[in-house]
């Protein structure tokens, strides 16, 4: 049985760690507000790359001219899984929800023998890919010292993806993150970027397009400039989905160890109350029996 | 008065400019270009340059942007830039280190495919250079 002085003590360092819990929730809410608004602001280019890219390849129509970028390698021999987790943890099971579907997608894939090499953005889904995956992971992008993500990230991932893949390092390119779909929910995605597959031009695309575009230069000659430009944009639209779903988690986890701790606080001064009143208790019972054996 | 048409000057990080124009003077790739309302549709890449915009209301803004690509349709045309900042804002500092990445680049490049791609990137930005600082 913990003494009086032990359970004070208790108690007192658990209100400091509430109180810590607290205004990281209420730091994360800020964020998140802010991650959101981040993440919304970028929606209205990615919306226009896709419809101008499906307008682009109906043009060309399948063509030769398509760049390797699109079509791809022909083989599906090498995996780069570029896994996007966030740098700091305390926030749920966010990283390793994330690092679980890569860590599956990673055993399948050696199962059928292919080959995998991994990327990691972030230091938590490196820390934990480590543990299994040392040997394939090629590099790890820190962004750590980034205060607001900014496209200049995205497109220098971006851009070590595809010069690893003009020097034919890899095959088939798969980003993993996190889909922000509300604060409470976040799920853990795949997407293909390499070969990215022809966009099927959707009904609206159609219908902008149903004038001939004159292409200035050629189309095929865009197309090679879009691509790329398209997988960094992929690149930074998963980056803030991931801040936002980051943010979120947080929130949610921070907002539950705050309610722990307040119930903890409460059993503990019952335990507390309890255990004085009955110290009081014992002394007077010492005290009236002294007295009566006089 | 020339009819207004809807433009639209987007970056990666947000939407900068949607609005009712008279006016849009574009840096495409092969060479400047004005649009105005009914323009036949095209699709263009443009290099870094100025975009001055003239709004309905007659008032000319000029936009500094990084290469990008303009999608352009009778109804109107949007402006899909890798990055683009008014003039009022550019950060010296920063196209200073754009043209020094890019002189690296034209050093770094091993053919002449990318060395000249990368030459005319540099002379491009320096243009540029040279068409914000005096204002």
């Amino acid at each position: 049985m913990p003494s009086l002085k032990d359970l004070r003590n208790r108690i007192a360092s658990v209100k400091a760690t509430q109180k810590i819990t607290k205004a990281m929730q209420m730091v994360a809410a800020a964020k998140l507000r802010r991650a959101q608004e981040a993440a919304e602001a970028a929606r209205p280019y990615s919306e226009r790359m896709g419809a101008v890219l499906a307008n682009i390849t109906q043009a060309i129509g399948g063509g030769g001219e398509a760049p390797a970028l699109m079509t791809g390698t022909g083989k599906d021999d090498v995996h780069l899984l570029v896994v996007c987790t966030a740098e700091r943890g305390l926030c749920g099971g966010f990283n390793s929800q994330i690092a679980r579907l890569a860590r599956d997608h990673i055993r399948k894939l050696l199962a059928d023998g292919k080959q995998v090499k991994i990327i990691c953005v972030g230091k938590k889904g490196f820390d934990i890919l480590r543990r299994d995956y040392a040997a394939l992971i090629l590099e790890r992008v820190d962004l750590r010292e980034v205060k607001t993500l900014g496209f200049v990230n995205a497109d220098a991932i971006a851009k070590k993806v595809i010069q690893l893949f003009n020097e034919g390092g890899f095959d088939i390119c798969t980003l993993f993150y996190s889909q922000f779909k509300s604060v409470i929910s976040q799920v853990p995605t795949t997407q293909q970027i390499i070969p990215a597959g022809m966009p099927t031009a959707t009904a609206e695309a159609t219908d902008g397009g149903s004038a001939v575009y004159e292409y200035e230069p050629e189309p095929g000659e865009i197309l090679s400039d879009l691509i790329p430009r398209n997988i960094s944009v992929q690149v930074f639209r998963a980056l803030l989905e991931n801040a936002a779903g980051e943010m979120g988690a947080k929130m949610s986890a921070m907002d539950n160890a705050t309610r722990n701790a307040g119930d903890m606080i409460n059993k503990l001064s019952i335990t507390y109350n309890r255990q004085r009143q009955a110290q009081i208790t014992k002394e007077l019972i010492e005290i009236i029996s002294g007295a009566e054996a006089l | 008065m020339p009819e207004a048409f809807k433009f639209e000057l987007v970056s990666p990080e947000r939407l900068l400019v949607s609005e009712q124009v008279e006016s849009v003077v574009i840096p495409g790739a092969e060479g400047e270009m004005t649009v105005m309302a009914h323009h036949a549709p095209v699709m263009t890449t443009i290099k870094p340059g100025v975009v001055t915009v003239k709004t309905a209301e007659g008032k000319a803004e000029r936009y500094v942007v990084f290469g990008g690509f303009a999608d352009i349709v009778p109804a109107g045309c949007t402006l899909l830039a890798e990055s683009a900042v008014h003039v009022a804002d550019i950060d010296r500092a920063d196209l200073a280190r754009r043209i020094q990445e890019a002189r690296e680049d034209v050093a770094d490049a091993k053919d002449d495919e990318t060395r000249s791609k990368a030459e005319q990137f540099l002379s491009q930005l320096t243009t540029l250079e040279g068409a914000i600082l005096p204002a």
